[in-house]
């Protein structure tokens, strides 16, 4: 067998589930060292990064527990976190943020979707107005569910579109604005400046807005989602995450990391591309996908 | 780029430095490093595996060459095995056919369409005439996308019915012949490499255009999942290469030596930003220091070797513990060290480099070379001549002040002194060296 071969093989094996060879090394029973590097091993196939691995592991040799109880049991209490947004604004802002191409915009229409259908009352803000066509695709999902969609023209001030949004759920009384933001990468000083004036322009509209900043990753990143996290907190006061693509074969293990590293909560996942595929994060059933 | 990481690895081979050869043992704690590094860099973890098995057999037991230290020797030859396996060249595109076709994949959000623009820019600017061709039917609005990236360029793009992605990709064809476009690049839906039916219409657009280019789009952040994605995409179409995006972001692409190393196909350009001039060809061995999570110091070693004139070097050495160091030496320094390039090109090359204000230095010596410059051989030779009048011209001469005149003067005497010092045994170098 050639080598390449070989480790396309090795592959094949590694995407039906890593975590399905956790649960095979820990239903033995017994914890030896060969069992825990595989283990070290497989947290990181999964994203979860060198440092929490170390951390997780450290912790699970300290167990008496049954391994595989013991495992969820320690995966759960780091996920688990208060999953509810603050909407006490009137109306409350929700400002969405990441780097680009991390699913943004249908994040910001399943969100407005999944409130209309809680009865509320929905302003969607086309704040990116960079890239080619953003304000129309999020236009379309507007006319998709029916919510109404605040924009300027490509390449407005993203500031002066969410001030208009917020003014415009004012004057109509709407309980939520949430603000489409351009996907720009951490790095990028200037973006992330701009950044913080929209969220300084919406502050002085509205009492404590924006009340949610969510910061959108992808379910593929690697260890730079923790980077990203720690900088776009850092400028912007993320409030919670939202891991997108989980459908793939990715596990979105940086989330762990992310959640161990900075207390920065998962609110929702993305598990598809229909409205409903958008979920309230549960650490539980996070935890148990991962381990199944 | 990135200092801490830097700082890191340096510290690391501070702990095989001073021993002549490269052992197991002293070479242990610099893999765990390196491999610890190369997670952190996302570059998936079976490969990372494999290539640190390989890195210890060409390590151990080899010599430390005269020229390195056995940190930089230990950085070499990982170095160099990464390369290796990334390919020295840069693959470039084999368009064959009239018109020919690239076709564009990939997963949600890696940045197909804005690749696909820089794709055709970069295409006319080699003389050949592209079209854009949208066969996103399914995210809304990724067709106008195209088309306003297409008139942003001034290249055509085809959408035909915005419906039937097969269908769009058969007027294609027909359109290109008529406005006589020599290639075609295709635009189609982000889709997961898992979802059986999208992938079965990739087959089908392939089946139809026969492309010549089958690229796959992939975000540099990406993490353990990429090798997963690439191998069935290039399972499924037969990849001819990637294109990597996001380069211009902190992430350390570790990617890039990932698929390579499981599909053996190339990566062929990168994505360094939002503009549509931002896509460059990729060279491998530019992107090895990146990965490592270090600096240039191979780049900066070679380059030193190469443009330092070793024997003038040592001339210098000598007279300076002679104390015999004059200004013409001191600029004749100055000129070795400007050959390296600019200062701040020569402080990225260095891992944890301190912080200075590199400009402010680049000035400095700018006006010390200048002072010197300005003044005539006898004064170079025995500054002590400079009287007021003397030192009022060679100001003027150089367009500086008196002051500064008298700043370098007083700094070459403090160096000739210590250097007296030295030699005349009033310093002594610690433990009786």
């Amino acid at each position: 067998m050639g080598f390449f071969e070989r480790l396309r093989k090795g592959l094949e094996k590694t995407r039906k589930s890593f975590f399905d060879g956790i649960k095979q090394l820990l239903k033995a029973g017994r914890i030896d060292e060969e069992t825990l590097q595989e283990l070290e091993e497989l947290l990181i196939a999964a994203d979860v990064g060198h440092q929490t691995t170390t951390w997780i592991i450290e912790k699970l040799k300290q167990e008496r527990d049954d391994p595989v109880v013991s495992l969820k049991k320690i995966l759960v209490e780091l996920l688990e976190a208060d999953t509810t947004l603050n909407l006490t604004g009137s109306p409350s802002v929700i400002s969405v943020v990441g780097v680009n191409g991390s699913g943004k915009t249908t994040t910001v229409a399943k969100l407005a979707s999944q409130f209309q259908a809680m009865g509320k009352s929905v302003v969607m803000a086309a704040a990116d107005t960079f890239r080619a066509a953003a304000i129309e695709q999020l236009k379309v999902w507007g006319e998709r569910i029916n919510c109404t969609v605040i924009a300027h023209g490509e390449g407005a001030d993203p500031a002066a579109v969410a001030y208009d949004a917020v003014n415009h759920a004012k004057s109509k009384s709407k309980d939520i604005v949430i603000i489409d933001t351009a996907g720009r990468l951490h790095t990028k000083k200037n973006l992330m400046e701009e950044l913080r004036k929209i969220h300084r322009v919406v502050a002085k509209l509205v009492d404590g807005a924006p009340h949610e900043v969510l910061l959108v990753i992808d379910a593929t990143t690697g260890q730079n989602g923790l980077v990203q996290a720690r900088i776009f907190k850092e400028m912007v006061n993320v409030t919670g995450l939202v891991i997108t693509k989980l459908d793939g074969t990715a596990k979105g293990g940086v989330a762990l990391a992310i959640k161990h590293e900075l207390s920065l909560p998962i609110k929702f996942i993305g598990v598809g591309e229909s409205v409903e595929d958008l979920k309230p994060f549960d650490a539980n059933q996070f935890v148990e996908a991962l381990l199944s | 780029m990135f200092e801490t990481l830097q700082e890191k690895l340096l510290k690391i081979f501070k702990t095989i430095t001073g021993q002549g050869r490269l052992t197991e043992k002293n070479i242990n704690e610099a893999v765990r490093q390196v491999k610890l590094s190369l997670l952190e860099a996302d570059v998936n973890y079976k490969v990372v595996k494999e290539f640190i098995e390989k890195v210890k057999q060409k390590a151990l037991g080899e010599e430390v060459l005269k020229s390195f230290t056995p940190d930089q020797q230990f950085i070499k030859i990982v170095r160099d095995e990464l390369i290796n396996i990334m390919g020295r060249a840069n693959a470039p595109l084999e368009l064959k056919h009239y018109p020919s076709v690239i076709m564009l994949v990939g997963l949600q959000g890696s940045g197909k369409t804005t690749t696909a623009g820089k794709l055709a820019l970069h295409l006319r600017k080699q003389g050949r005439s592209p079209m854009l061709v949208s066969a996103d039917t399914y995210r809304p609005a990724a067709i106008e996308q195209l088309e306003k990236l297409g008139k942003s360029i001034n290249i055509p793009v085809f959408s035909g019915d915005r419906k039937d992605a097969i269908q769009i990709v058969k007027g294609a064809m027909k359109a290109a012949q008529e406005l006589r476009c020599n290639v075609l690049v295709l635009d189609t839906a982000g889709r997961l490499h898992i979802d059986d039916e999208m992938m079965k219409e990739l087959e089908d657009i392939k089946a139809l255009t026969n492309p010549d280019e089958i690229l796959m789009v992939i975000d540099a952040m990406v993490g353990q999942d990429a090798v997963n994605s690439a191998v069935e995409f290039d399972r499924r179409l037969s990849l001819t290469g990637f294109i990597v995006t996001k380069l211009d972001g902190d992430a350390r692409g570790g990617v890039i030596l990932s698929i390579n190393y499981v599909t053996g196909k190339p990566v062929k350009f990168i994505g360094v930003g939002e503009k549509l001039d931002a896509l460059e060809p990729f060279y491998p061995d530019r992107i090895a220091s990146r990965i490592l999570g270090m600096g240039d110091v191979l780049s900066l070693i070679e380059k030193a070797e190469k443009e330092l004139d070793r024997e003038k070097m040592e001339a210098t050495a000598r007279k300076l513990l002679q104390a015999q160091f004059t200004l013409e030496d001191f600029r004749e320094q100055l000129r070795e060290v400007k050959k390296l390039g600019p200062l701040s090109s020569v402080f990225e090359m260095l891992p944890g480099a301190p912080k200075i204000d590199v400009d402010a230095s680049e000035k400095e010596l700018k006006k010390i070379e200048a002072i010197i410059n300005s003044m005539t051989p006898e004064e170079r030779r025995n500054p002590r001549i400079l009287n007021a009048s003397r030192k009022l011209r060679i100001a003027k001469g150089s367009g500086t002040t008196v002051q500064d005149v008298n700043k370098l003067l007083k700094s070459y005497e403090q160096m000739r002194e210590l250097m007296q010092r030295f030699k005349h045994g009033k310093l002594k170098l610690p433990f009786g060296l």
